[in-house]
């Protein structure tokens, strides 16, 4: 039996010892146990969303639209938004995870504080509550496909990769999101993060594609993390590659590895004043 | 000289302009219980992030258990149990759930913490709660809990932020019972408070501070001798009279102090003073007779209350 | 002693003062609130009436929409979807505040201020926004040239009434709630969310398979959405249609008083 000390001093060491303690996975189990406990209501309830507005849009709208032109071929609107929605739930789902859940352990129950009065780092903190949204976002776009694929939404079996793409493209959000609450003090700043992005998920292309607008708004809307996340997963979705799938690639690259070290950075800042 | 735990010297924080904690020097020694006493304000709750390794010195120097938290924090947070002033246990999850996670956050066994569990469970009385949600504890079943989370890893230190802040009386007497136990066991306790009676019941040593400086150091007893009487007479005139009454008052012993609804008076005897008053016919309408604690220590230290 | 105190005063007025503190509240946030009384309309009629406009113009001109542009057609139902999501935030979170965050509504009760005008003030509080949201919108639809003054101008206390309803509504229903856990989560997902997505907001309720259709009759913003369409721009509708509409709302507001009165009243004789 080890004792805590001696489990500390292993790492004592390593490059990097006082920011990581290599036990994310201990924020992670926390996380399982907090769901068996308390917190299954909205995590089971989280994927009705973008179920809803499949059987609103797809099938409401759907009568008055018919065919859309995809970009990837023209598809009943149905098929064509199924992908923008499953990037949509993606995206939102890891930026609640990491703004408002992000907020409340920050500012209001302290639970971070607590955590890194332990060996603990603020990288084992962050990875291990981005690891748990990842790991949501993973079930819901899972259980979006298994009820897509009956309906005969889901063009063909490559579109198994639109799961990853889902997942990575919350890793972006959610690392991003984080490092932008770790600077918010007030519950009004935290009302702008909704504000803002109503209009960043209204016009990234989940539910038309962008180009009825005019030329400079598409262009706007093609620098939003949220058109790249969308375009991503709806190429992957119809099997389909480019130069484009590349660049969206490239684009939730650059943003996670920003993300990461600002918000390891702030945390730092946060907790080590 | 028994074995150094912490050692401070001119240990400082700044925060922009405003000085915290103003070049201090401390040292606490293995098993001991040591205070830090002063008011709001006064730099302990700093001194005490410094000491947990969560906040970074601007100068000085500090050493705990050896190390230099700068380099070595996660080392030193290892051994470290932290109650803060605040508490912050886990709310999405039940008493003994946040036993266990945080044993975990510490890198432990499982099946040592389940050991521990019920073993801390009894020690804050708290067996009966372990499947209750934090939220339906009261504030003094919190603060044990927050204690108890503290000592999952068996910490050589325990630290308490103003332990008993906001508790009723009933419920800081079973807290001090708690911690006078862990006292038994050889915990080396580092406590703030700015309660007198908190201070002269758990530490066999402290410092007094004030605006981020220590004015004082040594046990409750000794820093009493230093710094006041034997006993202190504290009359009351009703708050017009006081001040009329306090210059013939002052002729009559070596030191008082007015405050805004008493007047206290530092002597030996107490009940004799009283009754020359009482031959002068100056008849207070209130009058009590107590012994110096370290509220007056701390009086004549700064010329203010702890409590304002 | 009590010189400054009219009793008599307080408790014919009590709702006034309720009000007051509920406005006073809402102006901490009155940035954010005016942002999304005027940006919400403006994103929505931008991306929803013009993008998805599009594509129902190109698929079937105006025959789904009984005759009008895309836009005119979701306009009035956007207005009174903003008008009943205001009405939910300031009919929900006060009391929230007041019995459990903050327990304010005890504080307040303990005045001569009885429970029936904490209701009432709540209540007027929240309309105060719905009005601003509502008149912010409708400025909107006017700019943008979707409908016109002389014809759309009773839309107005149509959709306030309407919100009404429902804030009364949701009072009732969150001075019942013991458990606030996961509450507002719950309510969002499996009724918010649904409601905004079933009433015939986006696409004529009929057009949705039979099964979901319930979904529309027995939410407010469905009823609140017909009226708008025909107080808005002449959208035909019957007189049996238009009574059922009215009444349903008079309904819910009445019952959603007397629910809220009731459990304010017992939950602040506790």
């Amino acid at each position: 039996m080890k004792t805590a000390v001696e489990i500390a001093e292993e790492r004592a060491d390593r490059w990097g010892h006082q920011l990581y303690a290599g036990r994310a996975r201990a924020i992670l189990e926390r996380a399982f146990i907090a769901l068996r406990s308390s917190t299954w209501v909205p995590i089971v309830t989280g994927f009705i969303e973008p179920v809803l507005y499949l059987l609103a849009f797809g099938y409401g709208m759907g009568e008055l639209i018919g065919d859309v032109d995809s970009g990837r071929g023209t598809v009943d609107y149905a098929v064509f938004i199924a992908p923008g929605l499953l990037a949509t739930s993606a995206m939102n789902g890891a930026i609640y995870d990491s703004t408002w859940n992000v907020f409340f352990k920050l500012n209001e129950s302290k639970l971070y504080k607590g955590m890194l009065a332990t060996p603990l780092g603020p990288l084992d903190v962050a990875l291990g509550e981005i690891t748990w949204a990842l790991l949501r976002g993973l079930s819901y776009a899972i259980a979006f496909l298994a009820i897509t694929a009956p309906l005969g939404l889901v063009p063909g079996v490559s579109a198994i990769l639109a799961i990853p793409a889902a997942v990575f493209i919350a890793f972006g959000f959610a690392s991003f999101g984080m490092a932008i609450t770790s600077y918010f003090k007030t519950y009004q700043q935290m009302g702008m993060i909704n504000i803002v992005l109503l209009p960043m998920f209204l016009f990234s292309g989940s539910l038309y594609p962008i180009s009825v607008y005019p030329d400079w708004l598409e262009f706007l809307i093609q620098l939003f993390p949220s058109w790249h996340g969308i375009e991503l997963v709806r190429d992957l979705w119809f099997g389909y590659w480019d130069s484009g799938t590349l660049l969206h690639l490239g684009y939730f690259c650059v943003m996670i590895v920003t993300g990461l070290y600002f918000t390891t950075r702030r945390l730092r800042n946060l907790f080590m004043r | 000289m028994p074995e150094s735990l912490i050692s401070a010297r001119g240990l400082t924080k700044k925060y922009g302009d405003f000085t915290a904690v103003d070049a201090i020097d401390f040292d606490v020694a293995k098993g001991e219980s040591f205070g830090l006493l002063g008011p709001n304000g006064a730099g302990k709750s700093t001194t005490m992030r410094i000491i947990a390794a969560t906040s970074q010195r601007s100068s000085g120097t500090i050493s705990i258990l050896g190390r230099d938290p700068e380099e070595h924090g996660p080392q030193i947070r290892a051994h470290l149990g932290v109650v803060p002033q605040q508490d912050n246990l886990d709310g999405e999850l039940t008493v003994s759930e946040n036993l266990f996670i945080y044993g975990r956050y510490f890198g432990l066994s499982k099946k040592f913490i389940q050991n521990k569990i019920e073993e801390l469970l009894d020690f804050a009385q708290l067996q009966d709660k372990r499947d209750a949600k934090v939220e339906a504890l009261s504030g003094g079943m919190k603060r044990r809990l927050t204690i108890a989370r503290a000592l999952v890893s068996e910490p050589d230190i325990l630290m308490l932020d103003e332990p008993t802040t906001g508790l009723d009386p009933q419920a800081r007497h079973i807290l001090w019972d708690r911690l006078f136990r862990l006292k038994e066991t050889g915990v080396t306790l580092v406590i703030t408070t700015h309660f007198m009676d908190e201070a002269e019941q758990l530490c066999d040593r402290l410092v007094v501070m004030d605006k981020g400086k220590i004015m004082a150091e040594g046990s409750p007893l000794e820093l009493i001798k230093q710094y006041s009487t034997k006993e202190v007479l504290e009359v009351r005139f009703g708050s017009d009279r006081n001040k009329e009454v306090a210059p013939i008052l002052r002729e009559m012993c070596s030191r008082i102090e007015e405050l805004p609804d008493r007047i206290l008076m530092y002597v030996e005897d107490g009940e004799a003073l009283l009754e020359a008053i009482t031959a002068k016919k100056l008849h207070p309408t209130t009058s009590l007779v107590r012994r110096s604690s370290l509220e007056d220590v701390f009086l004549r230290l700064t010329g203010r209350s702890l409590i304002e | 002693m009590n010189q400054g105190i009219d009793v008599a005063k307080i408790r014919s007025r009590g709702a006034t003062y309720v009000a007051e503190a509920r406005i006073a509240q809402m102006m901490k946030w009155k940035g954010i609130i005016a942002i999304v009384a005027i940006g919400n309309p403006l994103f929505y009629l931008v991306a929803i009436g013009i993008g998805i406009g599009v594509l129902v113009n190109e698929n079937s001109g105006t025959s789904g929409t009984g005759g009008v542009e895309y836009i005119t057609f979701i306009a009035p139902a956007l207005l009174a979807s903003a008008a009943l999501t205001g009405a939910l935030d300031e009919a929900m979170f006060p009391v929230m505040e007041g019995f459990k965050w903050r327990k304010l509504f005890y504080a307040i009760n303990a005045t001569p201020i009885n429970p029936g005008q904490i209701v009432l003030g709540v209540f007027i509080g929240a309309i105060a926004r719905v009005v601003f949201t509502v008149v912010c919108y409708w400025a909107l639809l006017i700019a943008f040239g979707v409908v016109t003054i002389g014809q759309s101008w009773d839309v107005i206390p149509v959709t306030i009434f309407a919100a009404g309803a429902f804030a009364a509504v949701i009072m009732g229903i969150t001075a019942s709630v013991k458990n606030e856990d996961y509450f507002m989560t719950v309510l969002n997902r499996l009724i918010i969310m649904p409601m905004f997505l079933f009433s015939g907001t986006f696409f004529p309720l009929n057009t949705m398979p039979v099964f979901l259709q319930p979904i529309g009759w027995i939410s407010p913003l469905w009823h609140a959405t017909e009226l708008g369409r025909y107080f808005s721009y002449g959208y035909s509708i019957s007189g049996t249609m238009l009574l059922v509409h009215f009444s349903y709302l008079i309904v819910m507001m009445v019952a959603g008083f007397k629910l809220a009165n009731r459990k304010f009243a017992e939950r602040l004789a506790k």
